[in-house]
């Protein structure tokens, strides 16, 4: 099962500077622990410690935020599309 | 009555315009029909006029704007021009800060109101312009920061006016889409439709912008704006520049209304919802925010050629 990941740039490092990686989890957060078994440490700088995801970074199944469909818990499945991305200003 | 003493009077009081080639299901037994708020019919143009004299009324009433006070104001655009037409008609100075990415449009029009604009570096996008601005207020403490960010009556104009409009002419709504930048359309809105409706669902549309914006040397230098509650929202998506462009073409094409970027966006996000309600079988009045007409985005080329040729102009640039 490939689910792409979208990686922000400020967050490349964790990837050799690749955009976009492939990776696999029935869950958001399996698929998290998957990618920090690839590219160790990515996890650390999503997930606080208290087991939530940080206050500056979205993520996105198919362009929908998961704090809306569950979160960690959110489904995925094969050929979905999961977008990182800090928080910035708008308006 | 459509008679006004002043401009400032005539603020607000848009037409809610449904849009039936648009719509799923605009007849039958189950219609899932889009309604668009056409807040382009403010005095400059775009939904921000709403926050912006709100935020100046208030501080005129709690004693922080006096006569001949310079008001100081971090913003992509529409805000700045909002604030621009009410300071000039009030008596105010205007200091915007804004990101130097944003259409040259915006630019002459803020000059035009005779604001004085202090630029931000593209990068960071408007995280930088808030910066920039907090950094400003420390200098020159006699200025005024409304700061739309955190300012309870940015909310407050939605509240008080947006949310119940939009009630009054549709109290079959079943859903609210706007734009997700300050967030304070969303809250107003929002928080006054889920008291008044509370099965009504709230859904934010934001801007997904090139990676020059989001370019950011920590996520600590994240921002979340200090009037969002996400306890208000029921969905939010993130929308790309391709999908928005799309969005105000078909709007174009099959309704005959120029919209501006963010409300392709909004739009988009509403008909994710609207194809999802259909399907099922059910019915849906979905009203969402027209923020603002594309005249002030013609210079970017936003209109121009194939889809993917003005979605690649667009990188870079603060659309919403």
């Amino acid at each position: 099962m490939a689910i792409e990941v979208k990686i922000p740039t400020i967050l490349r490092s964790y990837t050799g500077g690749a955009k976009s990686v492939d990776s696999a989890g029935d869950t958001l957060s399996a698929l998290l622990d998957n990618l920090d078994a690839t590219h160790p440490g990515l996890k650390g700088r999503l997930i606080t410690d208290d087991g939530g995801l940080h206050r500056f970074v979205n993520v996105y199944v198919n362009d929908e935020d998961v704090r809306f469909t569950g979160s960690l818990d959110t489904a995925l499945k094969d050929g979905d599309s999961v977008t990182i991305l800090p928080a910035v200003a708008g308006g | 009555m459509t008679r006004y003493d002043s401009l400032l009077d005539a603020l607000g009081e848009t037409p809610l315009v449904g849009l039936p080639r648009l719509s799923p299901r605009w007849d039958g037994d189950a219609p899932v029909r889009l309604w668009a708020k056409l807040e382009d019919r403010n005095p400059t143009g775009s939904v921000k006029d709403r926050a912006a004299l709100y935020m100046i009324r208030h501080a005129e009433a709690d004693g922080r704007l006096t006569p001949g006070c310079t008001i100081l104001e971090p913003t992509s655009g529409n805000t700045g021009i909002s604030l621009a037409m009410v300071a000039k008609l009030r008596g105010y100075g205007l200091v915007c800060v804004m990101p130097e990415n944003t259409s040259v449009e915006r630019r002459q029009l803020l000059e035009m109101f005779g604001a004085r604009i202090i630029y931000s570096p593209a990068e960071g996008g408007s995280n930088e312009a808030v910066a920039v601005a907090k950094r400003l207020a420390a200098e020159n403490p006699d200025w005024v920061m409304l700061y739309q960010y955190g300012n309870a009556a940015n909310a407050l104009a939605h509240y008080e006016g947006t949310g119940p409009e939009i009630l009054r002419d549709l109290p079959t709504i079943t859903h609210f889409v706007a734009g997700l930048g300050t967030t304070g359309t969303l809250m107003g809105a929002g928080r006054y439709l889920r008291e008044k409706a509370p099965d009504v669902q709230v859904i934010a549309a934001e801007p997904r912008y090139g990676e020059l914006v989001y370019g950011l040397r920590n996520i600590d230098e994240g921002f979340v704006p200090e009037l969002y509650d996400d306890s208000v929202l029921t969905s939010r998506f993130s929308v790309t520049s391709y999908d928005a462009l799309r969005r105000t073409r078909d709007l174009i094409e099959q309704e005959g209304i120029f919209a501006g970027i963010s409300t392709g966006a909004i739009l988009h996000a509403a008909l994710a919802v609207a194809d999802r309600v259909a399907a099922a079988g059910q019915r849906a009045d979905i009203a969402f925010i027209f923020a603002d007409g594309g005249w002030k985005y013609l210079s970017t080329g936003a209109y121009d050629g194939s889809l993917q040729h003005a979605a690649e102009r667009l990188e870079g640039q603060l659309w919403a």
